[in-house]
């Protein structure tokens, strides 16, 4: 767990190659990759560029417009912040216990997001590089190629995606940007039309689910050479987990593990991150770079999301995803799996699990409540924690006498698998760059290294794999030796 | 006495002493409007209820009218007009809608959508302004004041506190409260003054009730401005 290739010796010295944008990483990403004149890698950083005005910008507004405001943080997962918003401003009204209803209509929301974003992001971005290789054809390495070639795939990734969205919209109020969690509770719950609408398809939801799990497991298991080793780095990893340390995305404790899978910490209410969790901030990244106070910033930095979330639980409540965790802990073989490629197998595991809660929530009469919202003594500082679809989200908040809120800190997913995701592409780097030629094949393999977290770049627009992609390799003076782009 | 006029072509009765706007919403004709309040004396000054009487430009809600008067509304020109006036409104304050309690209940917003409007069109000038929340029952938000200056005529006319006031002059105008420390708090003002219950946009609203009514569920998502018979209704 040490950064070599994070900060090379003598940079002036040296080539940079930048990879900019990361295509089909949603928003923007850079990637640079100092060379020496003998071409080999001497620094890689992955720079993302978050916008952090967002925490001033709230500052000074009154709390109850928070959990619709944060949802223009991310046109990804936007229910994932106005949830872990709500969250932290159910502490703030006091609303110690939501009422059965409310809790159980956001869990629905919250699993029709998870449902919507894991198979937009198996289907749409990542399966055209798992069924075609990384080195396959660009023009085809995409969700239209996918179409014509498994068109079955294709179709029900598209409704897959499409289902969730159908969740959060009877939930939330609307697609995007809905507003169906307030401080306290909820401001609707389920009719019985809506509920019988999504019944009808949600076992062959829960069929295809299945054969999702089973499709990319094959995939893994076909080629472990090189699914259990690409891009692999060791680290800790966290996640919440539920009661008796089930799987849970809405709510229980923080769990840490090491990369032995022996735990570093665990039962821990979140409403004490801080005392675990410290950022660290690196002058040459907007991202900061979270670490376990106990271990300290070398060692104590982690991952979070579907391959920490399945590993770092006890067990699945749902028999099917239970089923489908066994045979991936099996494979394992008794201890952590740390390969980043192995995210996308977990990732499945869970959208399964996703869509057996959706399909116990249905036959649940307490989404059609009329209790929807409790309040109790107010306080003046709040954290909401909530599993999103890319891994653990924080978000903190102080409130004054008046309402307004005078301090907001959040700490989202990719910043979390911030280093993670450096360590994997320097391996990869590593592993794959070398000449002086930069060729489309080295810089696919890097993408996938990075799509493989799934990061959370801000915007969904260039989900075809049509962003164009620049790469150029500067001398030390500044000058393009060579670049290659594609659009 | 009972008269007509017609407006857009349409035979409107009044009795004297009624405005065109007045005489035109008792008989179901809706003209666009901000600034006027139907109990309220009018204003005149948001100039949104502008129509051509006999070919020329007038404030509907303080031109009385007369028989036989031909008045226009509805008319791409006129219209073309609101919708340049709604844009300067929207740009001189901060409207950001998605976030806005007033959202679906807000008469800017549904008077947008009426005349179509599909963007600012001129630069935002983004202006400073810091809310008041020291009131414990209520906040006020000036960034999406209108000026329209119906608190102020409620407050005065109806309450009997003159809590509200407009101060400074063109487009240096703006919303004050009328306590030397400037604040809310420090007047008389409470929730249930007919004051916290006229502003058309969303700057008086009580305090942490926000979206309990879901987006899709407001008053104009079930009905545009134009068929809606009470725009104040609500408030
Ligand atoms: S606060 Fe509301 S009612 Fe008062 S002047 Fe401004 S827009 Fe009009
Ligand atoms: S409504 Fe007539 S001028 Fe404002």
């Amino acid at each position: 767990m040490t950064y070599q290739l994070e900060t090379a010796q003598h940079p002036e010295t040296l080539r940079r190659v930048a990879i900019d944008p990361v295509s089909r990483v949603e928003g923007h990403g850079k990637v640079t990759i100092l060379l020496d004149d003998q071409n080999k890698v001497h620094q890689v950083r992955l720079h993302i560029v978050e916008f952090r005005g967002f925490e001033k910008f709230i500052q000074g507004r009154p709390y109850w417009e928070v959990p619709v405001m944060v949802q223009r943080l991310c046109g990804i997962c936007p229910v994932s912040h106005h949830l872990a918003a709500s969250k932290a401003l159910d502490v703030i009204v006091g609303a110690k216990k939501l009422t059965a209803t409310a809790e159980k209509m956001r869990r629905l929301m919250h699993y029709g997001q998870m449902l919507q974003s894991h198979a937009l992001h198996f289907f749409h971005l990542c399966s055209p590089d798992l069924l075609f290789g990384f080195d396959s054809d660009v023009t085809k390495r995409n969700i239209v190629g996918v179409a014509m070639a498994h068109p079955e795939t294709a179709k029900r990734g598209v409704l897959l995606r499409k289902f969730g969205q159908e969740v959060i919209r009877v939930t939330a109020g609307k697609r995007v940007h809905g507003t169906g969690a307030i401080p306290g509770g909820v401001n609707k719950a389920l009719t019985v039309a809506e509920r019988d609408e999504l019944l009808k398809d949600i076992y062959h939801i829960v069929q295809w689910s299945r054969d999702a799990v089973h499709l990319i497991q094959k995939v893994h298991t076909q080629d472990p050479g090189l699914y259990n080793s690409f891009g692999i780095f060791r680290s800790n990893f966290m996640s919440i987990v539920g009661n008796n340390g089930d799987l849970d995305f809405y709510h229980g404790t923080l769990r840490a593990r090491d990369d032995n899978g022996k735990i570093i910490f665990d039962h821990v209410d979140y409403q004490q991150y801080n005392q675990y969790i410290e950022e660290e901030v690196r002058p040459w990244s907007y991202m900061k770079f979270p670490f376990f106070k106990s271990l300290g910033k070398d060692h104590g930095w982690y991952k979070v999301g579907p391959l920490a979330r399945v590993q770092n639980c006890n067990q699945i409540s749902t028999p099917f995803a239970e089923h489908e965790r066994k045979e991936f802990v099996d494979y394992a073989g008794g201890s952590p799996m740390h390969a980043p490629l192995a995210y996308h197998w977990t990732r499945m595991i869970e959208m399964l699990h996703a869509a057996e809660v959706i399909k116990e929530l249905l036959h649940d009469d307490d989404l059609l409540g009329s209790d929807l919202v409790v309040e109790g003594e107010r306080q003046m500082e709040g954290v909401g924690v909530i599993e999103a679809p890319r891994g653990t989200l924080f978000h903190h908040y102080q409130v004054d006498e008046n309402d307004l809120i005078t301090m907001a800190n959040l700490i989202v997913s990719t910043t979390n698998n911030n280093q993670a995701m450096n360590e994997a592409i320097r391996h990869v780097a590593r592993r794959y760059l070398h000449g002086h030629e930069v060729t489309e094949g080295l810089l696919n393999h890097i993408e996938v290294a990075i799509r493989a977290f799934d990061p959370c770049l801000s915007c969904a627009t260039h989900a075809l794999g049509k962003m164009p992609l620049e790469v150029e390799l500067v001398d030390p003076e500044g000058r393009i030796v060579h670049s290659l782009s594609r659009s | 006495m009972s008269h007509t006029f017609t407006l857009d072509g349409k035979v409107i009765p009044f009795v004297d002493g009624q405005t065109i706007i007045q005489a035109a919403s008792a008989a179901g004709v809706f003209i666009p409007h901000l600034c006027y309040h139907p109990e309220f004396k009018p204003h005149g000054s948001c100039k949104l209820c502008t129509v051509k009487v006999n070919g020329r430009h007038t404030a509907s809600c303080t031109m009385r009218a007369a028989p036989g008067m031909v008045v226009e509304s509805e008319t791409e020109e006129i219209n073309a007009e609101r919708r340049a006036l709604t844009q300067m409104l929207f740009v001189e304050g901060n409207h950001f809608c998605p976030s806005c309690e007033k959202s679906g209940n807000c008469q800017l917003q549904a008077t947008a959508y009426h005349l179509g409007m599909m963007s600012p069109h001129y630069d935002h000038f983004f202006p400073n302004r810091a809310v008041d929340a020291s009131h414990p029952e209520v906040l006020l938000d000036f960034n999406r004041c209108i000026l329209c200056s119906l608190c102020v005529r409620a407050s005065r006319d109806v309450d009997g506190k003159n809590v509200f006031g407009l101060s400074g002059r063109g487009i240096k105008t703006h919303l004050i409260v009328n306590a030397k420390s400037g604040q809310l708090a420090d007047t008389d003002f409470t929730l249930d003054d007919k004051a916290a219950q006229v502003c058309p946009v969303g700057v008086i609203l009580k305090k942490r009730r926000g979206f309990a009514v879901p987006i899709g569920e407001r008053k104009f998502d079930k009905a545009p401005i134009s068929e809606t018979a009470d725009t104040t209704e609500g408030r």
